[in-house]
């Protein structure tokens, strides 16, 4: 019997390490053309006129594309997944610095580059406001006036009880509060996005290759923006070079390609370069926070308290589920047992690249555990009371499971005292503690960080979620061949997260097959039932479970055609070691492989019961799951320079079942590696006038192998009683947990300086200034 | 991706060649490339022509003779990296190479190419001028030499003419020599923050010559002149060092960026020159 | 106009008509169709593209490919040789090295160019010359245990095709 679950070397690996994935920029088509976008230079303009004439005349451009173009075909506007809508390219005005202005089709790339420098655009430029704090100002530039808007207010959202909360507030022995700023950072996955679109005039078809996390949405949201019927549109997603949610969005070069393709009659493919990528596509965060907690002075955590200015960009770009436009900030309450909670969250326009939900943020996850966490040793910095010792006291107990925390959200289970205990084990806490003392004492600072957090994954139940308005449930098919190998159709889509192996695996384990007799189909929407793709760490959720259950369909299916063989009832059967036996006589059992070549042959089966081994299944997720962890972070800082040395990491994680624990590892490696580089190092500042500042990655600094250390990993299993295989995700806890305790840690540092608080990222400048008690903004431009 | 405009190409067969060609119009040297393609990606810089000197194996080497270590300026930033005669000489190169870009860049962006790219974040310009070099500069009519506190006229200009090349870069070797290069990037690869670089030379516990290279600060030709001279003579101590320190952060303009604050700069410049004297006496010798 | 660039590309003598200003990770992916080799960046930051150039890792975005006229290029498509894996690209497989793949070639061949030199590479000195190539789905934690594999599993030669 061949193991489904365990640690297992990945399949797709095999091309990968030839150099032969195919990824969307290896994509070459006869006849393909190239594009390239245009994009504005400044912040807010009005734009007088666009001259394209030398740009048409250069001997290889084929089409030079512009808003009016567009306007002509009701293309020049698309909706966003946040239900606003976005300009694809700019008729009145651009309203971020690298907005779209016009597309230039060419016989080859370096052709299409030469030709944008050709175009000549007159712009008005038009004040602009890139301080999200004064986004609300009376006299701050309208950016949405193309919406009649007279402000730059987008939405206000609220959750918990405010009432009940003040009164906690009131009571409290202790309160303390902290302003926090999450920065505006990047997913910055290595392959940039693009997409080349093939427009057949003949069939009517179009077919694009496409960095898509979700190619099912693309599909239809494609069928009701370009006005082709849905059957008539294919989109694959190939190889992906990594998505951590920038490539959920659909993204005007997208529509620029496709237009350009059904102008010109021949393929177009556009692939961005990394400025682009950087000034454009979906950041994620922005969040100004206000914490507020309310605690007794032994330390028991009351309440939490929260208002937030969002600031969405130029356009409302977040991919949410409709009804949470501020995702699931809700569980800022956190891990803890809380009497009372409240938050607000206002969102605002201003003249940055759109977006907000990106990065493996879970739907703004990662802003609510920052909060919580970082609040937490704002407690613990004025109780002084160990950080450690503060959260056990506070962390919800066992039995408390299924727990709804304040804001409605029922956590599914978890031991998270065992957790944090592992976790401290694993980093010898108490000696970390003992040798941080004697360091101080020499004057050097060392920093100990614990960040525990609980994720919100696998959206979802598809009456409370949906994207513009589909549910988010996944289908899932699976067939058994006549001679007993299996292929999987599923509608998620890795970007690297290894499903080629795991959904094999989940099968297998279902069906006693080897994981490498079942072929996993994915990133193809001819050839794949529908589903909403793979972000929010959704995949092991959602398709995995649709996928136990499929397997256990055709394992149903398959103990009748047992039966049959047999010529017993089918509940004389017992299902043990991958074979259909009869009760107590292991020696008639039968393999799926054998069961699979009598479905398909002449064997008589009974009334209503239809051969072959085939199931379909559309799982409609009944919650969420609610992986957790707790990671310990230890920084040393050098107070000369600033310099911050993490020296070690560990991070217990709790994601239930472990389908493949070498996989989960690597998540979680990969999630870690991204809360060094928001802590320390990452960020996308805009200057007063708006100029992006971290337009390519000699600004956007990204973590080397030389920043992280050797990752010290553990796990617990609780797992999760509503899903199949009691798996849970994780994909993106690691990246929700790691930066608070890299900032908890770097703060713990400077304690013998009494810093309490300094924004991200602490880079040596910030550090420095922080042990001066005059950390800067961080979002603006360094002054 | 981000890709040049058009451009022509030649490549030098001799050196007589290259200058020959670097004589017209809008030629422009191409060397290990990785300054000057970046910035043709960019559209910042478009040459009209390339002379890719990449073959002139006679300009990459690095030896010492006649008391002087003697570098290529086709010598890679990898080549002085591992140079056991450099490194020896002058551990201020090791620490400063250690720290350049990355370890795949450095074996290909060459000394002389950083030192005419003359970016003011340009660590190896601080070094050698803290080491005081000397650059040798040729032309069709031979050699001139230009002291490298003369050869930067501004960012990213030098004295190099039109038909020349930086051909060789001088460095005098005298014993009792310390030095030391300190660092303070946001990231690995990234471009300094600040930097100092520090040679002294000792006789006994007296300082007979200093030389602080600073970057990243718009330090006067790279060097902070001033601390040079207060340290002239005076014993090596640690109290001297500060006071160097002090006056070298007081006579640079650090600049407000995303790398930091001036205070922050203005303090690291100060700070970070303290540990480059400090570890330079250390390594000439100095007694505890 | 254009001129002509011949290169020997693992092995292989080609000889094209580019623009000069080609980049080489241009010419060895849209001229030859090799596209192992991938680029991710404007500012030479990724490594995405890193081949070797006469047996040096080059980032291949910065270089022209008329600087490669006249001289070899090894890509990523080489390091399988008659149907075995380089204990380089076992290692990867071995140890979970790679998650989307992207920046694998890059990764590899800069290990291969190491191991040639040290067939015994500390952590550290992995993790220093991998500090010019960057991973985000990874954290370099199995990467540097890739590289170790390949290190400690020279000695069995090649690994076999699954």
């Amino acid at each position: 019997m061949t193991a489904g679950f365990g640690r297992m070397l990945r399949k797709e690996d095999q091309r990968f390490v030839r150099g032969m994935g195919t990824y969307v920029d290896d994509v070459h088509l006869p006849g393909m053309l190239y594009g390239a976008v245009l994009r504005s230079p400044h912040p807010h303009a009005r734009i007088a006129s666009i001259d394209t004439v030398a740009a048409e005349a250069h001997p290889k451009v084929k089409a030079v594309i512009t808003g009016e173009t567009l306007a002509g075909r009701d293309l020049a506007w698309m909706p966003t997944l946040a239900g606003d809508r976005q300009a694809v390219l700019a008729t009145d005005k651009v309203r971020f610095q690298g907005q779209e202005v016009a597309f230039v089709v060419a016989e080859d790339h370096y052709a299409a580059r030469d030709a944008l420098e050709l175009i000549d655009v007159e712009y008005e430029p038009l004040p602009a406001v890139a301080d999200a704090r004064r986004a609300l100002d009376a006299d701050a530039p309208v950016v949405r006036d193309d919406l009649d808007l007279t402000g730059n207010h987008i939405f206000d959202w609220e959750s918990g009880d405010a009432e009940r909360t003040d009164r906690v507030f009131r009571d409290a022995e202790v309160t303390v509060s902290q302003d926090m700023l999450y920065p505006r950072v990047h997913p910055a996955p290595l392959e940039t996005c693009g997409i080349v679109a093939d427009f057949s005039k003949v069939s009517g078809k179009l077919t694009v290759w496409a960095t898509t996390q979700a190619p099912h949405a693309h599909r239809t949201l494609y069928s009701l923006v370009v006005g082709l019927p849905e059957h008539k549109i294919r989109v694959i997603s190939p190889d992906i070079g990594g998505g951590f949610g920038n490539k959920v969005p659909i993204y005007p070069g997208y529509l620029c390609a496709i237009a350009g393709s059904m102008i010109t009659g021949r393929p177009v493919k556009w692939v961005e370069d990394r400025s682009e990528n950087l000034m454009s596509t979906c950041f994620a965060r922005d969040f100004h926070m206000r914490g507020e907690l309310a605690a007794s002075r032994d330390g028991t955590i009351r309440a939490v308290r929260v208002t937030v200015l969002a600031d969405h960009g130029a356009f409302n770009g977040a991919a949410q589920p409709t009804k949470y436009p501020a995702g699931f900030f809700g569980v800022f309450t956190g891990s803890y047992d809380l009497e009372a909670a409240h938050c607000k969250v206002t969102a605002v326009y201003t003249n940055k690249a759109p977006g907000g939900v990106a990065y493996s943020c879970s739907f703004r996850i990662t802003e609510a555990v920052y909060l919580v966490e970082r609040m937490v040793d704002v407690l613990a910095f004025e109780l002084n009371i160990d950080p450690a010792e503060l959260r056990m006291r506070n962390l919800l107990r066992p039995e408390q499971f299924p727990y709804t925390c304040q804001t409605g959200w029922t956590y599914d289970s978890g031991d998270y005292p065992r957790t944090l205990r592992l976790a401290m084990d694993m980093a010898g806490y108490e000696d970390l503690r003992k040798e941080q003392a004697t360091e101080r004492a020499r004057g050097h600072l060392t920093g100990i960080g614990v960040s525990f957090f609980t994720e919100a994954v696998g959206a979802g139940p598809r009456k409370h979620m949906d994207i513009l308005g589909i549910g988010m449930a996944d289908g899932v098919e699976l067939r058994v061949h006549p001679t007993g190998t299996a292929v999987l159709r599923i509608s998620v889509q890795t970007q690297g997260q290894g499903h080629e192996t795991t959904f094999a695996q989940i099968v297998a384990e279902e069906l006693g097959l080897s994981p490498d007799d079942v072929e996993v189909v994915h990133g193809d929407t001819d050839q794949t039932p529908f589903g909403l793709g793979t972000y929010g760490s959704r995949s092991t959720p959602v398709s995995g479970a649709a996928t136990a259950i499929v397997a256990r369909k055709v394992r149903e299916r398959a103990r009748i055609v047992a039966a049959a063989m047999l010529e017993v009832d089918p509940e004389d059967l017992e299902w043990e070691g991958g074979r259909w036996s009869v009760k107590g006589d292991p020696d008639s059992g039968r393999t799926i492989a054998e069961i699979a070549w009598a479905a398909h042959s002449n064997l008589e089966l009974p009334d209503g019961v239809e051969g072959q081994l085939d199931a379909t299944c559309v799982y409609n997720p009944p919650n969420l799951t609610y992986p957790f962890g707790a990671y310990i972070c230890v920084v040393d800082v050098d107070p000369g320079t600033g310099k911050v040395d993490v020296r070690r990491f560990i991070a217990v994680d709790d994601c239930g079942v472990r389908i493949n624990p070498m996989i989960v590892e690597g998540q979680v490696h990969g999630g870690l590696a991204d809360g060094i580089g928001m802590a320390l190092m990452e960020n996308i500042a805009f200057d007063a006038d708006g100029n992006c500042l971290g337009g390519s990655f000699m600004d956007y600094l990204l973590p080397t192998s030389l920043e992280c250390p050797s990752w010290e990993l553990g796990a617990t299993v609780t797992p999760s009683p509503h899903h199949p295989i009691g798996a849970k995700g994780v994909g993106e806890s690691a990246t929700v947990g790691s930066p608070p305790a890299v900032v908890n840690a770097v703060i713990d540092a400077l304690r013998p300086y009494g810093v309490r608080h300094a924004d991200m990222p602490l880079t040596p400048a910030q550090v420095w200034r922080a042990i001066q008690g005059r950390p800067f903004r961080t979002d603006l431009a360094i002054s | 991706m981000q890709v040049p405009s058009h451009v022509e190409y030649e490549r030098a067969t001799s050196v007589e060649h290259a200058l020959a060609l670097l004589g017209r119009p809008d030629h422009r040297v191409l060397a290990g490339g990785h300054s000057l393609i970046p910035m043709m990606k960019l559209r910042l810089a478009q040459p009209g022509v390339l002379v890719d000197i990449n073959g002139l194996a006679e300009l990459a080497y690095i030896k010492e003779n006649g008391g002087q270590l003697r570098i290529g300026a086709l010598a890679r930033h990898a080549d002085l990296l591992d140079s056991k005669i450099a490194g020896g000489r002058y551990p201020i190169f090791h620490d400063a190479e250690r720290v350049v870009a990355d370890p795949i860049v450095r074996l290909w962006g060459t000394i002389g190419g950083s030192l005419c790219q003359a970016d003011p974040s340009e660590d190896l310009s601080a070094v050698f001028a803290a080491v005081r070099a000397t650059a040798v500069i040729r032309g069709q009519d031979g050699d001139r030499e230009v002291p490298v506190r003369e050869f930067h006229l501004g960012p990213y200009e030098t004295v190099i003419a039109p038909g020349e090349l930086l051909a060789e870069i001088r460095v005098p070797v005298q014993p009792g020599t310390g030095s030391a290069y300190e660092k303070v990037a946001r990231r690995v690869g990234d471009w300094s923050v600040a930097a100092a670089g520090a040679v002294l030379q000792l006789d006994g516990q007296t300082i007979t010559e200093a030389g602080i290279g600073l970057t990243a600060v718009a330090a006067e030709h790279f060097v902070a002149a001033e601390a040079e001279d207060y340290l002239r003579g005076k014993p090596a101590t640690e109290q001297n060092f500060g006071q160097a320190a002090t006056i070298a952060a007081e006579h640079c303009h650090p600049v407000a960026d995303q790398r930091g604050p001036e205070d922050y700069k203005r303090h690291l410049v100060a700070e970070l020159t303290t540990r480059a004297l400090r570890r330079a006496a250390a390594r000439a010798g100095a007694p505890a | 106009m254009t001129m002509r660039v011949a290169v020997t590309v693992n092995g292989t003598e080609y000889a094209r008509d580019v623009e000069p200003r080609l980049l080489l990770i241009h010419f060895i992916r849209d001229e030859l169709g090799l596209t192992g080799s991938h680029w991710g960046c404007d500012t030479s930051n990724c490594g995405s593209c890193v081949v070797w150039l006469d047996a040096t890792p080059v980032k291949a975005c910065t270089v022209l490919a008329a600087m490669a006229d006249g001289r070899s290029v090894r890509t990523v498509e080489d390091l399988e040789q008659d149907g075995c894996l380089d204990p380089v690209q076992q290692g990867f497989i071995e140890c979970h090295g790679l998650q989307c793949g992207f920046c694998t070639p890059g990764m590899m061949m800069t290990a291969r160019w190491l191991l040639d030199r040290n067939p015994d590479p500390a952590e550290a000195e992995i993790r220093e010359v991998l500090s010019g190539l960057l991973c985000r789905c990874t954290g370099y934690e199995n990467i540097v245990r890739s590289v170790r594999w390949a290190a400690e599993h020279a000695a069995d030669h090649r690994g076999e095709r699954q």
